[in-house]
């Protein structure tokens, strides 16, 4: 048992918990605390781009970009965080180059901007170049210069450490968290003012998913454990474009430089759905059109996927702009993007819900607006909210820059004045009983088969469309796997780097994860945004122009509804 | 199609020595290397131990050796291989477990050439300005995902554990060629030292192990030159 005090323990290395942490290095004394290595974290797979206004090859405002985000959330979005989104990305993106990085640049010198789905002109009347960006990697450049970052302010990394448990002192102070150290099975009790949690999404619940494999969602689950709440877990994004079977991502990008999807018959099918936009109408309807498509027998040789074509574009726009995920198609699917189009299917990409926060990432305990001291959250795993129903595509690296940076500096002031509260006694006890009683069981199920059900089960019965009937079933399944899971054997019982011991800790997070989107899923009466219930089609803002919120209690899952906040646009049907 | 996994396996709470073991695996030509490794381990024998996480290439987890050279397993598919392949750790770094390696001295090699942009001040509320052409100038260098692909393909590094190895190299590239970086002297000082680039044999092992397509010898000749001529 090891023991590390510190003001601030960061949870997760990628863009949000890399950006806090440059906030606090070398003012405050920090910890990140990552399962990986800091530059394999997922923010490294984001493609696209980053959207600002910053207006450098046309018009826009950042007030075009807030309104964009509201309605691409369906609404749901949370105005007040909105208006903080877009304002401050416009400084933010400038942060980046300033730091180094590689933007791609207009003649002139100044980062260029392309076209990104849901991004508009003058409140929806077309397209707008808003994305920033480096070729389509603009993830790993903004995870690779964070990263650099952190080697010039000597971030403190404790890399491939598994958290296990969130600590709160006995007055509700969160005050370290607990973790595994990989490499040597010990585990460490590290206690600190202040507890961020960055640890990005859980796409790994679903059997096709853009999602890293470390994506299982650890960073909702633990908190979840400890009483503190998740909101509209119900939202969770399919992008449109994976590659078939892989799930693999190939960017919007791809459409914003006027890649165009094909249905079997080979017909651009999107402009029947949105005159406007076309392919380049948020995920949410694009990923409805393709499962439409596919569902009236206009598959590609009736199968269950369409093409993405980006065949007619010129070969120097696809070298310079799209190199990577054209390189993708040629690796996994043996395809010539140049001359041929790719197979691709939507692919379980984002979660918009997550720990509710306020606009300085501070965790929020109820609707009132307050908060558990010294607990913040930032990136994919929180739920500011500035997604609402539905993310737009470049949206989640503004956000966790945005907020990173607004959860740095917040805390930064927090440990400034509040004094390191108490440990609970025997601080590591429910980390210790996990383990050891993993670790002591030999015969039993194999976890990769439990992991298998749920991921097939979750893709049919609770992705692009629901019913109260798929629902149902899915909450059954997951309170049967869960029976299971309790039952389960390992085979590897050593301490040095034991991934067997850590897939199954793994499974456990996955589980609460699957558990609660469910159950958001089947409260929600209505279809809004990426939730589509095939048995309540439209959005009813009388009832449901509100978040969810769920919190574990000793009588089971407590939902409950929380205000959205309104302050630019009132809602209106939404139309591409 | 049934192929046959030979691993090399090492568990230093129980072996004396490192071992191969054989598995079977029914897999489609289509499938990733990972995707065997993945079936022995949650089919087969859950001990089996490696890095892995996005699974497609850009995160830089899960380079192996793969019947003689370096690999990422999720990037490369059965179909490059026989029926028979054989996997061990990167070689020239220390063994944890399996195919776990220690990436503790291939990071320290990294910082040690400072890599983040050194630059005065920056113009307040607008980017600095560079060229698509100022930018070409090092982008293939900026796709480093620093796997260590090309450092543990290097011969340089399997017997002088001082020296600095390509990945490193490129990354002093990625910012001695950046028209926007003040730094190039620093990184240079460390890159002129006994283990830095003349410890370079040009064997363009490391150009052909690396996964992102980066010309890392081209680098790593371009930083001889710039020493040799005293000019960026």
């Amino acid at each position: 048992m090891a023991y590390h005090k510190f003001d601030t323990v960061i949870v997760g290395a990628g863009g949000a918990g890399l950006m806090a942490a440059i906030q606090m290095a070398g003012k405050a004394n920090i910890a990140v605390v990552s399962k990986l290595y800091p530059p394999r974290s997922h923010t490294g797979a984001a493609q696209g781009g980053i959207s600002a206004a910053l207006g450098n090859v046309e018009e826009d405002h950042w007030q075009w970009h807030m309104f964009d985000t509201v309605k691409g959330g369906d609404y749901l979005t949370d105005q007040n965080a909105a208006e903080v989104l877009t304002r401050d990305a416009i400084d933010a993106v400038l942060e980046l180059e300033h730091m180094g990085l590689p933007f791609n640049r207009t003649p002139d010198g100044r980062i260029d901007q392309r076209r990104f789905g849901g991004h508009t002109r003058n409140f929806g009347e077309g397209p707008v170049k808003r994305a920033c960006y480096a070729a389509d990697r603009t993830g790993h450049m903004i995870l690779q210069t964070l990263y650099q970052q952190g080697i010039k302010h000597n971030v403190n990394f404790l890399n491939e450490f598994h958290v296990l448990d969130l600590l709160f002192s006995d007055d509700g102070r969160a005050c370290g968290v607990v973790a595994l150290e990989l490499r040597t099975g010990e585990i460490h009790t590290i206690h600190a003012k202040s507890v961020l949690w960055a640890t990005g999404g859980f796409g790994r619940v679903f059997s096709v998913t853009s999602n890293a494999m470390a994506g299982t969602g650890d960073g909702f689950a633990i908190p979840f454990r400890r009483g503190v709440p998740l909101m509209d877990m119900e939202f969770y994004q399919f992008h449109p474009t994976g590659i078939y079977k892989f799930g693999i991502l190939l960017s919007e990008a791809a459409r914003g430089e006027g890649g165009i999807l094909l249905n079997g018959e080979g017909e651009a099918f999107a402009a029947r759905y949105a005159p406007t936009l076309k392919d380049l109408a948020p995920r949410d309807m694009v990923s409805r059109f393709i499962y439409q498509e596919i569902k009236e027998g206009r598959g590609v040789n009736g199968k269950d996927y369409v093409y993405l074509d980006v065949s007619h574009l010129p070969d120097e726009v696809i070298d310079a702009k799209l190199p990577d995920i054209t390189d993708f198609a040629r690796t996994y699917l043996g395809i010539e993007p140049k001359r041929e189009p790719m197979p691709i299917q939507p692919t379980a990409h984002y979660a918009m819900g997550g720990l509710p926060t306020d606009l300085n990432g501070r965790v929020l305990s109820n609707a009132a607006g307050d908060t558990f001291p010294g607990l913040y959250s930032a990136g994919e795993n929180a739920c500011v909210s500035v997604h609402g129903a539905n993310r737009l595509g470049t949206n989640s690296l503004v956000d966790l820059v945005v907020f990173g940076r607004r959860a740095g500096r917040d805390m930064l002031d927090y440990v400034k004045h509040a004094d390191l509260p108490p440990l609970p006694s025997d601080p590591d006890f429910y980390a210790r009983a996990q383990v050891s009683d993993l670790l002591s069981r030999s015969k039993g199920e194999r976890v990769a088969d439990l992991r298998r059900e749920l991921q097939v089960m979750m893709m049919d019965k609770a992705s692009v469309v629901r019913t109260a009937e798929s629902l149902t079933a899915a909450s059954n399944e997951i309170r049967h796997l869960r029976d299971r899971y309790a039952r389960v054997g390992i085979d590897d019982h050593g301490t040095t780097f034991n991934t067997d011991l850590t897939e199954a800790l793994e499974f456990g997070a996955m589980l609460e994860c699957a558990e609660t989107l469910v159950t958001g899923a089947l409260a929600r009466e209505e279809s809004r945004g990426a939730h589509f219930r095939d048995d309540f089609q439209a959005r009813d803002d009388a009832n449901w122009l509100k978040h969810t919120v769920l919190k574990k209690t000793s009588g089971g899952l407590e939902l409950t509804k929380r205000d959205v906040s309104i302050t630019e646009f009132q809602p209106k049907e939404r139309k591409y | 199609m049934e192929y046959t996994f030979r691993i090399k396996r090492y568990d230093p709470d129980v072996d004396v020595k490192p071992y191969f073991k054989e598995y079977r695996v029914d897999l489609e030509e289509t499938d990733r290397v990972l995707d065997g490794l993945n079936a022995i381990k949650w089919d087969q024998d859950g001990s089996l131990t490696y890095r892995r996480s996005c699974a497609h290439g850009v995160c830089g987890s899960d380079a192996v050796r793969i019947n003689g050279r370096n690999y990422l397993a999720c990037k490369t598919l059965m179909k490059e291989f026989g029926k028979k392949i054989t996997i061990e750790p990167l070689i020239g770094f220390t063994v944890v477990k399996d195919l776990v390696v220690d990436m503790e001295p291939f990071f320290d090699a990294y910082k040690s050439i400072k890599p983040y942009l050194i630059a005065s001040e920056a113009p307040a509320g607008e980017e600095r300005r560079q060229t698509p052409e100022q930018l070409e100038r090092f982008e293939n260098a900026t796709k480093c995902i620093l796997c260590a692909a090309c450092t543990s393909s290097c011969p340089i590094t399997w017997t002088n554990e001082s020296f600095i190895g390509p990945a490193a190299i490129v990354n002093a590239g990625r910012f001695i060629y950046d028209s926007r970086d003040e730094g190039a002297a620093e990184r240079l000082r460390v890159l002129n030292m006994k283990s830095g680039v003349w410890r370079c044999r040009t064997v363009f092992n490391c150009t052909e192990a690396c996964p992102r397509d980066i010309e890392v010898t081209n680098i790593i000749e371009d930083v001889k030159r710039t020493l040799l001529l005293e000019q960026v």
